[in-house]
């Protein structure tokens, strides 16, 4: 019988505990996907957040580092220090990313170290069930900002991308969405891309998915996306926000 | 090779290169910068690397990192910077992660001092970070036992997977005493088949993690841990007992301060008084065995424990003699040394009460 | 023998360093010594001071509180430490920056002009080892030799041309105590 569509060899079979709808199986399938097309995956060495996808080192079929709250950008360059050329990426959260993790990932980029970076924002903490997040929008309802994020009171989402394009040790930078089938296809090549760049030695490369999360949102997984197109994109822009040639 | 006079600090970095360390990563704090200084000039030399971290918490998460491809890797820092490391300690230990970590004690809490202290005992001795661990954890008196142990700690560390402290303070790090570099009596280290360095196909894949969200499975690998602590009391306890036949009082100190003790047994003589000292050299696992021994002495009148803190060791002490002899304290803190009269007066005061 | 010194003045005097060069002698004679510097803010364009210790012993403590030997090389220096040196021990003043006598008559004192000296020699910089050189005549703690010794390590190949002017200080310091 002909193959006409096999699960990339970049997942364990291990069933996804992601609750129905959120985007962090697509996003684990997209990373997996673009390490077994580059083949990488034997010498990849992967590293897990706190966070939703804290078990991320229970799906991607490589080697996995567990690493502590937002230090996994610190965690891969200890990695990558000892072993220059096997490929090491990390995949974090808003919360992990953008908040308690803020000064590893900005100096990680600074130094330009030459990993890849997946950074899944979705403006809340899932895991934990719904709190703000330092990309929670304004007027968001979350259940420590229950009147919707204030301003006044919790300040603004930041748009780390953004942020990160400024550092001179970066190499590449691109905002990608998960909410449409183009979008899903755009964000694996820029993915795939973002691998390239470590195995050519390029530098420090990230892409921030924007992600749903219809659980915490309160939506039902069709919603979740259509919320997103129409909120999350206004204020949080997609396109490559940073690209040494 | 012949003797080198070197500062205790440079010496420590230099012992660790010589146990295979090739990697380290630090952020700068006083009284410890001598040692992030030399493995910066040395490290790339040798074809290792040094990384000035962003902060103390980066810095021993990429340890972390390091030490799960298998790296011999260390981080040093003094008492600030080590409470920041303690997230990062714990997860190390929770992932059976071998690694060295220095701490070149000043005196706390907060800022604190830069000068010498003892008071990170209890944080050092007794956990630090949360959850059930503990670490091997050297104190060495002189600059060439902190250069023995620091080539001793990768070996155990690799051998017990489990981080490793050498506990020394300001002066330690700060003076120079004449050093020789011998390895440790060789071990038979198992291949580090658990380490991530990338699958290659011919195992399977490594994970490196802490995290057991089932009950039962974290308790069988705590369990399982501690069964290794066991072994580890037995076979790597190391402590000095000197001149304590027939002493009746026996002083009860660690690193530097047990050197200023020696010091007080010499004037002690001199007067007629006989004091005998049981010195640490690992501070856990603690020395139990020769406390209980000696407290069982007629001879042995009380138990004297003298600190640069406000009594932290000296806990540990009471347990191990568990009331049979009296355990008294004397310390100083906050960046002051206790002097050989001071101890020798508290000496005086204790042989009066009990005779 | 156990020399329990220390050595104090202000920073860039070259306290360290003579410190330093006689824990090194100790240390070719196959003698137990340490050093023991004062580290932190103080160190910053204020008084420096060492700790050295050489003994045919085993050095227990590093820290000198009761020293055999005081050198002090300033004002603040005599202030601080005058009160370290044990009863019949040697206080060494550098007469040149220090106006100010001994209280004590306990201990045994000898002033010397070192900067003077040193500039007589056509070398400020070395006023230190006029100074140590007349606590190496006093106590014979270690030969001339193996300071000279243990110069050369520390100067190196190309700083080995500096060796006689040191060795003429090391000698007046001496000449100015017998």
């Amino acid at each position: 019988m002909a193959v006409v569509f096999d699960k990339t060899k970049g997942l364990t079979d291990k069933a996804f505990h992601y609750c129905p709808g959120c985007t962090h199986g697509i996003a684990h399938r997209l990373v997996a996907e673009a390490m077994e097309e580059l083949g990488v995956l034997e010498k990849a060495i992967g590293v897990a957040p706190v966070g939703c996808a804290v078990f991320a080192y229970e799906y991607f079929n490589c080697d996995m580092q567990e690493a502590s709250h937002g230090r996994a950008p610190a965690v891969a360059t200890g990695i990558k220090r000892v072993l220059p050329d096997n490929i090491v990426f990390t995949y974090q959260g808003d919360g992990d990313l953008a908040s308690i993790g803020t000064a590893e990932i900005i100096h990680a980029a600074a130094r330009g170290e030459n990993i890849t970076v997946i950074f899944i924002n979705n403006t809340t903490y899932g895991m934990t069930g719904g709190q703000m997040a330092p990309t929670t929008l304004v007027g968001q309802v979350t259940t420590t900002s229950p009147n919707g994020r204030d301003p006044m009171l919790a300040g603004y989402p930041i748009k780390m991308s953004e942020m990160l394009a400024t550092i001179e040790g970066a190499a590449y930078i691109e905002r990608v969405s998960l909410h449409d089938i183009k979008h899903i296809k755009h964000a694996k090549k820029s993915i795939k891309k973002a691998f390239e760049n470590q195995i050519n030695k390029k530098g420090f490369s990230l892409i921030e998915v924007l992600s749903t999360c219809p659980t915490n949102w309160g939506v039902s997984p069709k919603d979740a996306m259509l919320w997103l197109e129409k909120n999350m994109i206004p204020n949080f822009p997609l396109g490559v926000k940073k690209e040494v040639e | 090779m012949a003797k080198v006079l070197m500062k205790g600090n440079e010496a420590i970095a230099e012992a660790a290169i010589q146990a295979g360390c090739k990697y380290f990563f630090g952020y700068p704090i006083t009284p410890q910068n001598e040692i992030p200084a030399y493995m910066a000039k040395k490290l790339p030399q040798i074809g290792g690397t040094f990384l000035q971290a962003e902060s103390e918490v980066a810095a021993i998460n990429m340890v972390y990192g390091a030490a799960g491809t298998g790296a011999r890797v260390m981080t040093s820092s003094s008492g600030p910077g080590i409470s920041l490391k303690q997230e990062g300690i714990s997860y190390i230990a929770g992932a059976d992660l071998p690694c060295v970590i220095v701490n070149i004690v000043r005196s706390g809490p907060g800022l604190g001092g830069i000068q010498p202290a003892q008071s990170d005992y209890f944080q050092t001795v007794k956990g630090g970070g949360h959850g059930d661990y503990y670490m091997v954890v050297y104190a060495p008196a002189t600059i060439q036992e902190a250069v023995d142990v620091t080539m001793e700690a990768f070996d155990v560390a690799d051998q017990y997977r489990t981080p490793v402290t050498i506990l020394g303070d300001g002066m330690l790090g700060q003076m120079m005493e004449p050093v020789e570099f011998k390895q440790p009596k060789k071990r038979t280290l198992e291949e580090k088949s658990w380490a991530t360095t990338g699958y290659i196909g011919d195992r399977p894949r490594n994970i490196i993690n802490s995290l057991y969200i089932v009950p039962s499975m974290l308790e069988d690998t705590i369990r399982k841990r501690f069964e290794r602590y066991e072994v580890i009391k037995k076979e790597e306890t190391k402590v000095e007992v000197y001149n304590c036949e027939d002493a009746q009082i026996i002083i009860a100190a660690y690193g530097t301060t047990s050197r200023i003790c020696r010091s007080v047994i010499e004037a002690a003589e001199e007067i007629g008084i006989k004091v005998g000292l049981i010195r640490p050299i690992t501070v856990w696992p603690f020395p139990d065995q020769a406390f209980e021994e000696y407290a069982n002495k007629d001879a042995v009148k009380a138990f004297l424990a003298v600190e640069m803190s406000m009594g932290q060791m000296v806990e540990d002490v009471r347990l191990a003699v568990n009331g049979r002899k009296p355990v008294h304290f004397t310390g100083r803190t906050g960046g002051m040394v206790p002097t050989p009269k001071e101890i020798l007066d508290k000496i005086k005061i204790i042989l009066e009460e009990v005779n | 023998m156990t020399e329990q010194v220390i050595i104090a003045g202000f920073g860039g005097q070259g306290i360290m360093s003579i410190g330093q060069m006689l824990t090194y002698a100790g240390m070719i004679e196959d003698k137990n010594v340490s050093w023991l510097p004062s580290y932190g803010p103080e160190m910053r364009g204020g008084t420096a001071n060492c700790n050295v210790t050489v003994s045919d012993d085993m050095v227990g403590s590093p820290i000198v509180t009761e020293a055999s030997a005081v050198l002090v090389l300033n004002k603040p220096s005599l202030d601080k430490f005058e009160s370290f040196v044990r009863e019949k021990g040697l206080l060494i003043v550098n007469s040149s920056l220090i106006d100010k006598k001994t209280t004590r008559n306990d201990i045994r004192t000898y002033y010397i002009p070192a900067n003077e000296i040193a500039a007589e020699l056509g070398n400020d910089k070395i006023a230190n080892m006029v100074m140590l050189g007349a606590y190496i005549e006093l106590t014979k703690v270690v030969a001339v030799d193996s300071v000279l010794e243990a110069l050369k390590k520390v100067l190196g190949e190309s700083k080995a041309g500096l060796i006689p002017i040191n060795r003429q200080a090391l000698e007046r310091g001496a000449a100015c105590v017998n």
